[in-house]
């Protein structure tokens, strides 16, 4: 009889392997749904994994996505390792590109392209107040950090609607619902001329560095860890839970906040109802493919950001629905969980007729503890 | 006066929605099961029932579509956090992003189809009362069979014994599981039976309500639905009036639109989302009332020791 095991000690190789089967797992599904909506499996799969790192012009490309990809994944990465389940960082990124935009709508052709950091910064406020209202409700009032902050992507969605269409509606644009272009000061300075990528990559790299420091080197990122791993622990130790709720969420939301700055006066030029591109919530498969750390985020924000233009070459390539880019999120994510199972446990043969010892599982929490055979 | 009558009507039928899907959430969340896919399981329910409907013309069919395929997508969760020991938050998330991928995939041919005639439904007799007739009696059947469902989950959960036990592993799967009771094997049932529900709230969703297959068409009512159980007590009954209550906020925000109110419509439509938000911080705000009525076990995993 095929049944799980529990490990004495969480496998190490297994925390970094899991990603990978994972991903082999995703790939077989993927190539086989390609072969039963009549497309040669391999051919197709390349459009996924091949083209989109193909030449220079590609992996550009390639960076423009996992820019706010990877921003908003470290900020998710804080936030999850903290046990805070922030899952409304679509809305904060959508904040984060009015505030920005609010402050480019207002440069001129005069304007030193120093505008860029007040831009910014703004992006970043207009983020972190947003997810500081669902700070709030749960400190003061106990409500889920989950619902408010799903419910807050929701209310700004429409809030960035109701500009656009109403009160920052160009009045130039033939009635589309979308802002005046911003001044060309404005645009984010690209990095190498005649490619798209901006110096956002830069920025989302320099962050991830200063998060690895910040978790792992510093007093405050530990006791941030603790709260999430052993919350009575931390406790005990005097740790202040709701500290650590209001770093999670400002942290979170701040780069969530940075990323639709980033996005509104980078690639897009302008606010549209179309500024919304899902990275909120692809960004928390990223997070958790990147196992909660800065640097396995950088390549799990590459990964995500292959599933979106790969989504778009099968579309225009294929002729298939550019939404098989969020199928494969989602399976990716669904598998990844699945073959975690696999730090924690080993599969293992049993002849049913003599049961081996099991060892205590290692739960957190909910398990009883008993005197260890491990 | 004119206007009430439909208001109360399609008030109704917008609670139905969220009732039948709260309903689904509050038995796994009885039996300790917290599942965040809820808005994912709505969408695949309500492209497979629009799918069915249109393939064979039958509601019913679609209906049962509509249930299994949540059933189902509630399986796969089910098996992965209650036999794989995974995060119930980040598996529930996992089959909120695929359900939202998978049915925009599923239902791009289906934008452009049309379902057959809707029938009219109406109780012979009653429905000709004037104005209760116009406003209670000329619902589709699946309102009244949510109405008759949480009369049968209250008995179910407070009066009979199988109910007794759901309660027992959820709010103490090891004292459950210490009189014998296969724990496991009562969430993973529990959990498909939610899913069933939810799926025919998806499905009353895209063939009766709207009757319309859009992408992302669930637009939250999932994730509402999630708050409701938190709103309720976790009381079917509350349930029921909680789903009226925001039927109420989503067509009171269309009727004041229809009325021509001087207020741009996003405004208006971000009503339902803040009443959530309302409602969950005035309702958590007694942290005590939530401790005391919420599953004590309520998201935490199990896994027996032999």
């Amino acid at each position: 009889m095929l049944r799980l095991e529990s490990r004495p000690q969480p496998s190490a190789t297994m925390a970094w392997l899991s990603p990978l089967l994972a991903l082999a797992v995703t790939l077989i599904i993927g190539a086989s749904l390609f072969s039963m909506l009549g497309k040669a499996p391999l051919s197709a799969l390349a459009v996924f994994f091949v083209e989109p790192v193909k030449n220079a012009y590609a992996w550009s490309e390639l960076a423009v996505k996992a820019t706010p990809l990877l921003l908003i994944a470290l900020g998710l990465s804080v936030c999850f390792r903290s046990n805070v389940w922030n899952i409304g960082a679509e809305g904060q990124f959508i904040l984060g590109a009015i505030g920005g935009g609010w402050v480019a709508m207002h440069a001129t052709e005069e304007t030193s392209k120093l505008i860029l950091i007040p831009i910014l910064l703004a992006g970043v406020l207009a983020g972190a107040l947003w997810a500081g209202i669902v700070a709030l409700l749960r400190d003061r009032y106990n409500a889920s950090e989950i619902l408010v902050s799903l419910m807050l992507v929701y209310v700004a969605d429409l809030l960035l609607q109701y500009l656009v269409y109403g009160p920052w509606k160009d009045p130039a644009g033939y009635n589309f619902p979308q802002t005046i272009t911003f001044a060309a000061t404005t645009k984010v300075p690209k990095l190498i001329r005649g490619f798209r990528t901006d110096i956002g990559v830069l920025i989302a790299l320099s962050t991830a560095a200063a998060l690895w420091v910040f978790l792992f080197r510093t007093y405050a990122g530990f006791q941030l860890q603790v709260g999430g791993l052993a919350p009575a622990a931390a406790r005990y130790a005097g740790f202040s839970s709701r500290r650590a709720l209001w770093i999670a969420l400002s942290i979170s939301g701040g780069l969530a906040g940075l990323a639709g700055a980033l996005e509104a006066a980078g690639p897009l030029g302008q606010l549209t109802p179309y500024v919304p591109a899902g990275y909120g919530f692809a960004a928390i498969i990223v997070a958790f493919v990147g196992r909660l750390h800065p640097i396995g985020a950088v390549f799990a924000s590459l990964l995500m950001s292959m599933f979106y233009i790969g989504g778009e070459l099968a579309q225009s390539r294929l002729g298939l629905p550019k939404s098989l880019t969020g199928v494969f999120q989602g399976l990716l994510l669904f598998t990844l969980l699945a073959c975690d199972t696999l730090i924690n446990y080993r599969i293992a043969w049993h002849s049913s007729a003599k049961p081996s010892p099991q060892p205590e599982p290692a739960l957190p929490k909910s398990s009883v503890k008993s005197p260890g055979n491990a | 006066m004119d206007g009430i009558a439909p208001l109360i009507a399609s008030t109704l039928s917008a609670g139905t929605v969220l009732a039948l899907a709260a309903l689904g959430l509050l038995i796994n969340e009885r039996a300790g099961i917290l599942n965040l896919g809820a808005e994912g399981m709505m969408l695949i329910a309500a492209i497979a029932a629009y799918a069915t409907c249109v393939h064979t013309g039958s509601d019913t069919l679609g209906f049962f579509a509509g249930a299994l395929s949540g059933a189902v997508a509630a399986a796969c969760f089910g098996a992965l956090v209650i036999w794989f020991n995974t995060n119930q938050y980040a598996t529930g998330l996992a089959l909120s992003l695929f359900g939202a991928g998978f049915s925009a995939f599923a239902g791009i041919k289906y934008t452009q189809e049309k379902l057959p005639e809707r029938p009219r439904f109406a109780i012979p007799g009653l429905s000709d009362i004037p104005f209760i007739g116009e406003a209670l009696f000329k619902q589709h059947p699946l309102v009244y069979l949510a109405i008759a469902l949480t009369v049968a989950m209250s008995w179910f959960l407070s009066r009979s014994r199988s109910g007794l036990v759901l309660r027992a592993v959820g709010e103490s799967p090891e004292s459950a599981h210490a009189l014998g009771y296969p724990v496991r094997r009562l969430r993973f049932l529990a959990v498909c039976v939610g899913g069933a529900l939810v799926g025919l709230s998806g499905a009353y969703l895209s063939s009766v309500y709207t009757p319309l297959w859009v992408e992302g068409m669930v637009a939250g009512k999932g994730w509402i639905a999630l708050a409701l159980t938190t709103f309720a007590t976790w009381r079917p009954a509350r349930v029921l009036l909680g789903a009226y209550l925001f039927g109420g906020v989503t067509m009171l925000q269309f009727h004041l639109q229809g009325q021509g109110v001087n207020i741009a419509s996003q405004w208006l439509s971000m009503l339902p989302y803040l009443a959530t938000i309302f409602v969950l911080v005035l309702i958590s705000r007694d942290i005590n009332v939530i401790r005391i009525n919420m599953p004590a076990s309520l998201g935490k995993p199990f896994h027996p020791t032999t």
